[in-house]
């Protein structure tokens, strides 16, 4: 398959997805970027953000990644490492509010500006996630 | 010669002994191909981090801007030994061994005048290691209560690593764990963490082809890369310690339930002939006592 991309999602757990698109869509760390078959070769990290998996011109697949990083091999291949990766359609709101709320509450709490720091990433992955549930 | 009953006992209580062992080496056995599933599954990731790793760290060495998790802190005073072992026995030389590979690299590091600490993951390291170097322990993370090993866990690992690096209190981490080679087999192995130990020359050669393009820049994604490395690194070491548990704890409970069996038979063996000796004497005494008569 010449003019297609090959995607795979993986996470330290197992491989999550390999399907065949048109076009991938990828939030890169600059901001999004898509990738067509014959993409030139890229290494990129990602911000926490929505991967998208484009048939024609219509999205078939959505799914929320927590950062990462992402790779464009030669011969239209994509690599996504991800540590974390949701479908969208699965996530549900009110479990990431209350999460939300969770890491807020111990934001707050942190003795320690490590600590701090973990939570404040946390947070910002949880927002990141729950806009990707409002988007389109 | 003990009496019949005793040896009654014995073959019963051997019996059932051994229905422990086969009952241990089935669930060890099921077990042992969950956890291979597992270490299978996780493959991918490693390896492909692995390699990207590797292409980058193989430009950035040479500078001086490389970051220290990549070429260490120029230092070589503090060995940090993290030693993974498991949480349970009953699974013949496995813990040993590790432990074994560990008390050599200690006795070798405090002859060489460096101070060694120690972090334990699983119970049973600890416990061996305590007698000795008690006092260089300075933790012990337990993995009893995990069910499922997840990559969570290994982040918890790889996160205490990571902030005892960053304060300087470890140059060089190196990590011990058995590799899971085969059911009967598997290899005591110390991996060397931080500074990460990279291959050949040669070998990163031909690993890409074309040169990829770096977004933001490749320093960017070394950091982003190295500290999580770590992490895949440590999860990698638990699957492969899992299965390799697992196998040990077949191979010693199927070589238990084979001994309990000889045992079982050697002691049937005697326990007919002193029947039989109890009979004959019988017999004996009858006979001498009618022809007296």
């Amino acid at each position: 398959m010449a003019d297609r991309v090959h995607l795979e999602l993986v996470s330290p757990e197992r491989l999550l997805l390999a399907v065949d698109a048109d076009t991938v869509v990828l939030p890169g760390a600059d901001g999004d970027f898509g990738v067509l078959a014959d993409h030139a070769p890229l290494i990129s990290t990602l911000r926490p953000g929505v991967i998208e998996v484009y048939e024609g011109e219509k999205v078939v697949d959505r799914l929320f990644v927590a950062g990462g990083v992402a790779e464009v091999l030669e011969g239209s291949r994509v690599t996504v490492l991800a540590t974390t990766a949701v479908k969208i359609a699965e996530i549900e709101r009110a479990k990431v509010e209350q999460a939300l709320k969770d890491a807020r509450e111990d934001h707050d709490d942190a003795k320690d500006d490590d600590i701090r720091a973990k939570h404040a990433s946390r947070i910002e992955e949880l927002m990141a996630m729950l806009e990707s549930v409002d988007g389109p | 010669m003990p009496s019949l009953k005793s040896l009654r006992l014995r073959i019963n209580s051997v019996k059932s002994t051994q229905k422990i062992t086969k009952a241990m080496k089935m669930v060890a056995a099921s077990r042992l191909r969950r956890a291979q599933e597992a270490a299978e599954a996780g493959r991918p990731f490693a390896e492909r981090m692995e390699r990207m790793l590797f292409n980058l760290a193989a430009k950035q060495t040479g500078s001086d801007s490389a970051p220290q998790l990549l070429v260490g802190t120029g230092k070589d005073q503090v060995h940090l030994l993290v030693v993974a072992t498991a949480e349970r026995g009953l699974c013949g030389a496995f813990n040993s061994s590790i432990v074994r590979l560990a008390r050599r690299h200690i006795e070798e590091l405090v002859r060489a005048g460096k101070t060694v600490k120690i972090l334990c993951v699983g119970r049973k390291g600890r416990d061996q290691l305590r007698r000795d170097y008690g006092s260089l322990i300075i933790d012990t993370i337990e993995l009893a209560g995990v069910k499922k090993l997840g990559f969570v866990d290994a982040e918890r690992i790889g996160e205490r690593i990571l902030s005892l690096f960053a304060h300087g209190e470890a140059d060089v981490v190196t990590l011990f764990y058995s590799r899971f080679k085969s059911v009967i087999s598997q290899i005591p192995t110390a991996q060397q963490l931080i500074p990460i130990a990279l291959p050949a020359a040669e070998a990163q050669a031909d690993a890409g082809g074309a040169i990829p393009e770096y977004e933001p820049d490749e320093e960017a994604i070394l950091a982003d890369i190295l500290p999580r490395n770590v992490s895949v690194q440590v999860y990698r070491a638990l699957l492969e310690n899992a299965a390799s548990e697992q196998g040990a704890r077949m191979s010693a409970m199927d070589n238990a339930t084979r001994n309990a069996g000889e045992m079982i038979k050697k002691l049937t063996i005697s326990y007919n002939r002193q029947r039989q000796a109890i009979i004959t004497k019988e017999l004996i005494e009858i006979i001498s006592g009618a022809e007296a008569v």
